[in-house]
């Protein structure tokens, strides 16, 4: 599993890239009500909005991790929001991307430097 | 607290029963209307009115709000006649008093923010945004440039980015500062010749006076970019400085905030827009126009972006903030300098217990962060919450974004050394609970009409509708009725029965009963009761001999009741 710094995670399956939110984003937004997802098909580049999440405190986008076609989308969200808090990494996929560019993989973290990344945040 | 659905009553006298007026066929017995009498229904709205929280009620610290207290002059010129009942489609010459009070207010406001000229026409803040980047961007369709990019600080009011991107342009984000300014050097890199605006907010949310404002509008002019400030800050400043002397193209300003007319729950607002003299052919049409003693609409402008308001804006809302700079005259600037130093007066004295994270002088509000309260557990939504236990409204919670677990707070200009006293104390007495005894702010609050609402499920799965309570249906056998009867005061019965018995009765109507109390006994002595008129009168009989009644007697409820079963008329 890869992140970004925007804290998305990744996991690559045969080519095909599944995207969610990371724990600690899922902590920093709190309770989590909405989940608007792309439509399939759509083509993203890296680091454009793709997403959008509402929790309680706020309205956040979701970036496209990795430049590619939107092959699926986890429609279960949209009733089910609360995945994104219980299950960042399972149940609260959001979207599976077939990437255009693999080698954009090199500009993700892996857990370790993730890890390091978000003690790093500013506790303002 | 009931619905004015669920208020068992008794219908007003007033109100005539519907089969006296409707013919049979049109009238049904199963809408569930409240049935209640005036008195009732004046109650149940007062009850209400005394849970909510206004600035009249107590100190009102929402920070980005300004919610100042707003004077009942305003009230009492904005309900004149001659303003008040004036029609939108009036003629000019019947309504020249409105329309020179509203070109009177444009030359205030020009005054006061150094703008060339005004629309009123915008009737919120966000709908002042949306006029101020159509203008830009007629401008610049006009010059026959082509620029698609809108610069906005990242402590920007989340409206900046939406009337943006609504206007086809594409948000730049711009971060700030170690000192919570706009980062020049970003901004450097960033602006070009794509670039139509820069969005600023000054103050910025952050609470936080702009250092390098002249700097930053060279910056932007020097790509032929134009510089919009979001004046919903204004109440910093007034009188003090003048945007448009620090190189503001188009500002707008929220008068519902700075001039003191009542807002919050959704408005009425208004987001008078000013411009530069460039800018002034592209403002929305109709303009005021004054000749000599006359005033007029001018309609004649090709440059117009067009209407942005079907009439002229709230026009209520414009004539309350005239009446308040009119009532402040020169003092205005007494006002933010007010709003500054309660501010600055609240901040210094809750930094010791609560974290700070841009530790300067502020402007009219500044941040805190609820970083020390989190090692106990404790976050901002609880510290809200518990505020209300001591007669406060919360502050502004969990924005600006770029602070964690922000607390905004503005006490404006209208609290006074007592009222911010009071809000240090419970701050600080809600610091200690949250480290002796955090559960309590859990659970808070606790004095207030309904406590701790579960917020997430609301947002998940909101409920708006009230659906009346579902009956089961009855068992065979059981027989329904209803009657409405005029005896000495008004009867209105329903009815179950069996085998020719009352199983359950509802009795209503204007008559007066001593003890009120005793209606319930009457309806319960009556089950089982045989329908037939000599059993009904007995049984009423007897309980009347208790019971001191206005309006019926044992023989006229008797045949309520027994129109009800569908008996008719005792013969």
């Amino acid at each position: 599993m890869k992140f970004t710094k925007e804290h998305e995670w990744v996991n690559v399956v045969d080519g095909m890239v599944t995207v969610g939110i990371s724990d600690f984003a899922q902590k920093a937004l709190g309770d989590v009500v909405s989940v608007e997802l792309p439509k399939v098909g759509k083509t993203f580049k890296q680091g454009e909005s793709m997403a959008i999440v509402d929790s309680m405190k706020a309205s956040s986008d979701v970036y496209a991790p990795l430049s590619g076609n939107i092959a699926e989308v986890n429609n279960e969200l949209v009733n089910h929001a609360q995945w994104v808090n219980e299950s960042p990494y399972e149940k609260g996929w959001m979207v599976k991307i077939k990437i255009a560019d693999s080698k954009e993989m090199d500009s993700l973290m892996d857990e370790t430097a993730y890890n390091e990344f978000c003690a790093k945040q500013p506790a303002h | 607290m009931e619905l004015i659905f669920e208020k068992k009553g008794t219908p007003s006298e007033y109100v005539p029963p519907c089969n006296e007026t409707l013919p049979e066929p049109f009238t049904r017995n199963d809408l569930p209307f409240p049935e209640t009498n005036e008195v009732q229904v004046v109650r149940h709205y007062v009850k209400l009115s005394t849970w909510n929280f206004g600035v009249d009620s107590g100190m009102y610290p929402l920070g980005s709000c300004t919610m100042k207290y707003n004077p009942k002059i305003n009230e009492e010129v904005a309900r004149l006649p001659g303003f008040a009942g004036v029609h939108p489609l009036s003629e000019e010459t019947h309504v020249q008093g409105a329309l020179q009070l509203m070109y009177e207010l444009e030359e205030y406001l020009k005054e006061i923010t150094g703008m060339a000229a005004y629309t009123l026409q915008p009737c919120a803040g966000a709908h002042g945004e949306l006029t101020g980047v159509m203008i830009a961007k007629a401008y610049f369709v006009h010059r026959d440039e082509k620029r698609h990019k809108i610069l906005i600080p990242d402590s920007a009011h989340g409206t900046n980015p939406a009337s943006a991107s609504i206007c086809g342009f594409e948000v730049v984000n711009i971060p700030s500062n170690a000192k919570g300014g706009l980062d020049i050097e970003k901004l450097r890199e960033t602006v070009d010749e794509q670039t139509a605006l820069l969005m600023i907010t000054n103050p910025s949310t952050l609470g936080l006076f702009e250092e390098n404002m002249e700097e930053i509008a060279r910056m932007v002019h020097a790509k032929g970019a134009l510089l919009y400030c979001d004046g919903a800050n204004l109440n910093a400043m007034m009188g003090v400085l003048r945007p448009g002397d620090q190189g503001v193209d188009i500002i707008h300003l929220n008068l519902h905030k700075t001039f003191s007319t009542p807002h919050g729950g959704g408005g009425p607002g208004a987001g008078p827009v000013g411009v530069t003299k460039a800018l002034e052919p592209f403002l929305p049409i109709p303009t005021l126009r004054r000749n000599g003693e006359r005033y007029a609409l001018d309609y004649d402008r090709p440059k117009s972006i067009g209407k942005v308001s079907t009439f002229n804006g709230n026009f209520g809302v414009l004539v309350r903030a005239y009446t308040y700079i009119r009532a402040h005259g020169p003092t205005l600037k007494k006002l933010s300098e007010n709003a500054v130093l309660n501010a600055n007066y609240l901040m210094h004295a809750l930094k010791k217990e609560f974290h700070l994270p841009f530790d300067q002088v502020c402007a009219h509000e500044f941040v805190l962060s609820s970083t020390h309260q989190q090692k106990h557990g404790v976050h901002t939504m609880d510290i809200a919450k518990r505020l209300l236990d001591h007669g406060v409204h919360a502050p502004t919670i969990y924005f600006p974004l770029i602070v964690n677990e922000a607390l905004m707070i503005e006490p404006t200009e209208s609290e006074s050394k007592e009222s911010l006293d009071h809000f240090i104390h419970a701050m600080n007495e809600i610091a200690r609970e949250a480290r002796e005894n955090p559960d309590v702010l859990k659970r808070a609050p606790v004095h207030t009409p309904v406590g701790r609402l579960d917020g997430v499920l609301a947002a998940r799965k909101p409920n708006v509708r009230w659906t009346p309570p579902t009956t089961p249906p009855l068992p065979s056998g059981i027989q329904t009725g209803s009657s409405i009867h005029k005896a000495q005061k008004l009867v209105k019965i329903r009815l179950e029965y069996e085998n020719n018995s009352i199983r359950k009765i509802m009795i209503r109507g204007d008559f007066f009963m001593h003890p009120e109390d005793q209606l319930e006994n009457l309806e319960a002595s009556l089950n089982g009761t045989a329908l037939d008129a000599e059993a009904l009168e007995a049984r009423i009989r007897s309980f009347l001999e208790t019971v001191q009644v206005f309006g019926f007697d044992e023989k006229s409820l008797t045949v309520a009741i027994l129109k009800a079963a569908g008996k008719g008329e005792r013969a």
